[in-house]
C-alpha cells in the first residue's frame, strides 16, 4: 500500500496505474483519489521501495504506507452499517409519512384503519432494523446502572409504536408510525455524520503512523538484510545508515557519527558519538553508518517506556465530559420523570389507561433529544471539516470543546515554533570563492548545516567549485582537495577556530589559513509570528518552554515578542509547569513536537502537535497540524470557540420548542401532526445553525 | 377509492426498487472513492472495462 499525496487528477491516476501495472511482478494496482492511497497486489518478491522509486520518475512524492498500522476498514464498515439503517429509515418514513398526511387531512373511518395498519406493516419491520443501535446502546447504558442519551430514544420509539398499536388495534384516531419513523431517521443521521467525521479523522492519523513502517538492516554473515523491527532481537547488531532513525536501544560497536536528539531533548545541535556510547530508539543518526548492537528492542526501548508514561497521563484526561454528555445527563432523567408524572397524573385524573398511555407517549416524542442528538454531531462535522481544510486534524471528540476553553498556550521551541533545520545568517558577508567551495563540501554530507548551506546556495545559483577526493569524517566535517590544496568544511574545533559565542557554527578553512565561522540559526517555523498575534488578539497568554539553552532561547523569543519563556527544561519540568498553571485554574493549550514533550502534552487541557512529530509525541495530542504552517492553530481556536456557541445555542433552540411544545403534549393537545412538526423544524433549525460554522471565511 | 389498490402497493414498490438500488450500490463498494471516480470518467480508457 502506497501513500500519494501529490495526485488530484484523472491524468495521475491513469499514470500511477499505468506506472505501477508496467512494473514486473505486479498483478493489479488501483489508486483511490478520495483517500490519496495505491493498493497493490503484487508478488512476494517486489519490494515497496523499488515501487518508491518508479512513481518518483514518474514524478509523483510516493510513501509506503504499513497496512497493519490502519485498520480503517472496521471504521468503515460500521459507518456504512449506519448508511444503510438510515436509507431504510428514509424509505419507510417518507412512505409513512405520506399515509399519515392523508390522515391528517381528513382521512376518516375504514380508510384511516387502512393507512395505520399499511403503517404499521411498514413501520415495525422498518425500526426493528434500523433502530437497533439505539436499543443496542440503551440496553448497555441500562445494564451498567446508567442513564445515555439512547434510554429516552429508545423508550420514545418503543412505546410511541405500542400505542400506536394498540390505537390501531382499536380504530383510534392517533397513531405516531410516522414520528416514530422521522425520529429514528434524524437521529440516525446525526449518528452516521458523526461516524464519518470520525473516522475521516482517524484514518488520517493513522495513516501518518503507517507511514513510518517499521523496518531495520539486521546485519547477518553475509552483510545488512531488511528486516521488519518487529523480528529484532536483543544483541543482534543493527546497521543505521545515516539519514535514519535508531529502531533500537543500544550500544555503538562500529562506527562514529552526529545524533540528532532533537526529537528527544528539544536541542537543535547534534551530538558526536562513538563506539561504546549508548544510542536510543528514535535519536536520528547524521552523518557516518554505525552499528548498534542492541540492548533494548520494541517495548522495552525508552522511546516506548516512555509512550506508556504518556498513556497513564492521558487517562486522567477521558475523564472530562463533554457538553452532550452534561446535556443528556440532565436531560434524560427529566423527561423520564416528566412522561411518567404526565402518564400518573392523567391515570388518577380519567382513569382511562389507553389515554394515559398516549399521553405519555406524546410527552417522550415530543421531548424526545431528536434536535440535541444533531446538535453536536452536526457542529462538530462542520468545524472539523472546516479545520481540516485549514489542515488541522481533530484525533479527539472532545477536543474542540475543550480548546474553546484554553485560555493559555504554551509553545515548545525546537521543531514546532521552529522548523527545526538551521538556517545561515553570514551567508552574505562570504565571498564568492568561500561559497563555491562551501557549497561543494556541504553537497557531500547529510549534516544538517551542510544542508543548510547546500539549500542556501542552490537559491543562489550558485556553481559549487571543483573539488576532487571529498572525504566525510564523521563526527567532524568533510574535506576535500581543491587546486591539491585540502579545503574544510566542519566543526570549529576541528578547523582550530574558537566561536565567541555559543550560538551554531560550523568553520570553513581553504586552506589559506584563516578560517571563516559559519553562524546559523534556528528558523521560526513559517506563520509562527502570526499565530501567536492571533493567538494574542483572542485574549490568550502565550508561554515559551524550551529544552535547548538559555542564549539561544532568549534570543529567539525576543524575535517572536515572547515575554514569558523558559529555558533548559527538562521533560518532567515541562509536564510539572504545565500541571502547575493548570492548579492555577487555567486552561492550557499545549503545542510540542518532540518527546521531551509528550508528558506536558498528555498533562494540558488540550495539545496540538505538527505531523513531523514522534509517534508517540503526535499519539499523546489531541489536534494534528498537517502543514509545514502554524496560522492554523489560531484559526482552530477561534473556530472551536464558534463551535462551542453554536453547540450551545443548538441547545437552546431545541429546549426552547420544548417548552413550547411539552405543555401541549401534557395537556393532551399534540396531535400527531403537531410532533411530527416539532421535531422536523427544531431537527432543521438546529442543522442550518450548525453549518454556518462552515461558511464566512 | 378503489384506486388506493393500486396506487399503494405502487408508490410501495417504486419507492423499494430506489431503497434496493441504493443498497445495492452501498454494498458493491461504490462510495469507496467518490472523487476518483468522479474523475476517472473524464477518461476514455476504463470506457470498455471499468477498473476492478
Amino acid at each position: 500500500m502506497l501513500s500519494l499525496p501529490t495526485i488530484h487528477c484523472q491524468a495521475c491516476i491513469a499514470r500511477v496505474e499505468a506506472a505501477l501495472d508496467a512494473h514486473p511482478g505486479i498483478k493489479s494496482a488501483r489508486v483511490n483519489l478520495t483517500l490519496k492511497r495505491a493498493l497493490i497486489d503484487a508478488e512476494p518478491k517486489v519490494k515497496a521501495a523499488e515501487l518508491v522509486t518508479v512513481l518518483e520518475k514518474e514524478g509523483f512524492e510516493a510513501h509506503e504506507l504499513d497496512p497493519g498500522a490502519l485498520n480503517d476498514t472496521a471504521t468503515r464498515n460500521a459507518s456504512k452499517d449506519l448508511l444503510m439503517r438510515l436509507a431504510v429509515a428514509g424509505f419507510a418514513s417518507m412512505n409513512v409519512m405520506l399515509l399519515s398526511v392523508a390522515v391528517w387531512s381528513g382521512a376518516a373511518d375504514a380508510t384511516r384503519d387502512l393507512f395505520h395498519w399499511i403503517s404499521a406493516a411498514i413501520a415495525l419491520p422498518a425500526i426493528s432494523f434500523s433502530a437497533q443501535p439505539f436499543f443496542r446502546n440503551a440496553w448497555s447504558a441500562l445494564r451498567a446502572g446508567r442513564l445515555s442519551m439512547d434510554v429516552p430514544i429508545s423508550l420514545a420509539i418503543v412505546l410511541a409504536l405500542v400505542t400506536s398499536l394498540w390505537e390501531t388495534w382499536l380504530s383510534g384516531h392517533h397513531a405516531y408510525f410516522d414520528a416514530a419513523l422521522t425520529l429514528t431517521f434524524f437521529l440516525l443521521a446525526g449518528r452516521w455524520l458523526d461516524a464519518r467525521a470520525r473516522s475521516a479523522a482517524r484514518s488520517a492519523a493513522e495513516e501518518l503512523t503507517a507511514l513510518e513502517v517499521p523496518r531495520a538492516l539486521r546485519m547477518a554473515a553475509d552483510g545488512p538484510v531488511e528486516v521488519p523491527v518487529a523480528d529484532l532481537r536483543i544483541d543482534d547488531h543493527v546497521l543505521i545508515r545515516p539519514g535514519a532513525r535508531a529502531p533500537v536501544d543500544g550500544l555503538i560497536i562500529d562506527g562514529q557519527s552526529e545524533i540528532d536528539r532533537a526529537m528527544l531533548t528539544g536541542e537543535t545541535l547534534p551530538e558526536v558519538r562513538g563506539v561504546g556510547d549508548p544510542i536510543s530508539a528514535g535519536e536520528v543518526n547524521l552523518t557516518g553508518p554505525l552499528t548498534l548492537q542492541a540492548t533494548a528492542v520494541g517495548q522495552e526501548t525508552s522511546l516506548h517506556r516512555m509512550a506508556a508514561l504518556v498513556a497513564v497521563a492521558e487517562s486522567g484526561r477521558s475523564r472530562y465530559t463533554s457538553l452532550a454528555d452534561r446535556a443528556a445527563k440532565l436531560y434524560a432523567p427529566g423527561v423520564h420523570i416528566l412522561s411518567a408524572l404526565a402518564f400518573l397524573g392523567w391515570l388518577i385524573w380519567s382513569g382511562d389507561m389507553r389515554v394515559s398511555l398516549n399521553i405519555a407517549a406524546a410527552v417522550l416524542i415530543i421531548t424526545c433529544p431528536c434536535a440535541l442528538g444533531l446538535a453536536v454531531p452536526a457542529v462538530t462535522t462542520a468545524a472539523s471539516g472546516r479545520l481540516f481544510g485549514k489542515g488541522l486534524l481533530i484525533k479527539n471528540a472532545t477536543a474542540l470543546e475543550r480548546l474553546a476553553e484554553a485560555d493559555t498556550v504554551v509553545f515548545d521551541k525546537t521543531g514546532t515554533l521552529t522548523t527545526g533545520k538551521p538556517k545561515i545568517i553570514n551567508w552574505g558577508q562570504l565571498t564568492n570563492a568561500q561559497k563555491s567551495v562551501a557549497f561543494a563540501l556541504a553537497e557531500g554530507s547529510a549534516h544538517p548545516l551542510s544542508r543548510a548551506i547546500a539549500g542556501m546556495a542552490r537559491t543562489e545559483n550558485q556553481a559549487p567549485a571543483d573539488v576532487t577526493e571529498i572525504v566525510e569524517k564523521p563526527g567532524f566535517g568533510t574535506q576535500a582537495l581543491l587546486d591539491n590544496q585540502a579545503v574544510r568544511l566542519g566543526r570549529p574545533d576541528w578547523i582550530g577556530v574558537t566561536p565567541p559565542d555559543d550560538s551554531i557554527c560550523a568553520a570553513l578553512d581553504m586552506g589559506d589559513g584563516t578560517p571563516v565561522l559559519l553562524t546559523f540559526t534556528d528558523a521560526p517555523r513559517q506563520g509562527a509570528a502570526e499565530a501567536i498575534a492571533g493567538l494574542r488578539a483572542q485574549g490568550v497568554d502565550v508561554i515559551l518552554l524550551s529544552g535547548d539553552r538559555a542564549p539561544a532561547v532568549a534570543s529567539f523569543a525576543a524575535g517572536l515578542e515572547i515575554e514569558d519563556w523558559h529555558a533548559a527544561m527538562l521533560p518532567d519540568a515541562k509536564a510539572r509547569f504545565v500541571g502547575k498553571l493548570r492548579d492555577e485554574g487555567r486552561y492550557v493549550l499545549m503545542v510540542g513536537d518532540g518527546l521531551n514533550d509528550t508528558a506536558a502534552l498528555a498533562t494540558a487541557h488540550v495539545s496540538i502537535s505538527p505531523a513531523q512529530a514522534l509517534d508517540a509525541a503526535r499519539a499523546a495530542s489531541d489536534m494534528v497540524l498537517l502543514g509545514q504552517d502554524l496560522e492554523p492553530i489560531a484559526d482552530a481556536l477561534a473556530v472551536a470557540r464558534q463551535a462551542t456557541r453554536r453547540i450551545r445555542e443548538n441547545f437552546q433552540i431545541a429546549t426552547l420548542y420544548n417548552i413550547v411544545a411539552v405543555p401541549l403534549a401534557v395537556a393532551g393537545l399534540a396531535t400527531p401532526l403537531i410532533a411530527a412538526l416539532a421535531m422536523s423544524t427544531s431537527s432543521i433549525t438546529v442543522s442550518l445553525n450548525a453549518l454556518r460554522v462552515r461558511g464566512r471565511g | 377509492m378503489n384506486v388506493l389498490a393500486y396506487l399503494i402497493p405502487i408508490s410501495l414498490i417504486l419507492g423499494g426498487l430506489g431503497l434496493v438500488g441504493f443498497l445495492y450500490t452501498l454494498k458493491s463498494r461504490q462510495y469507496d472513492d467518490p472523487e476518483g471516480d468522479s474523475r476517472r470518467i473524464l477518461s476514455d480508457k476504463w470506457d470498455d472495462h471499468p477498473k476492478e
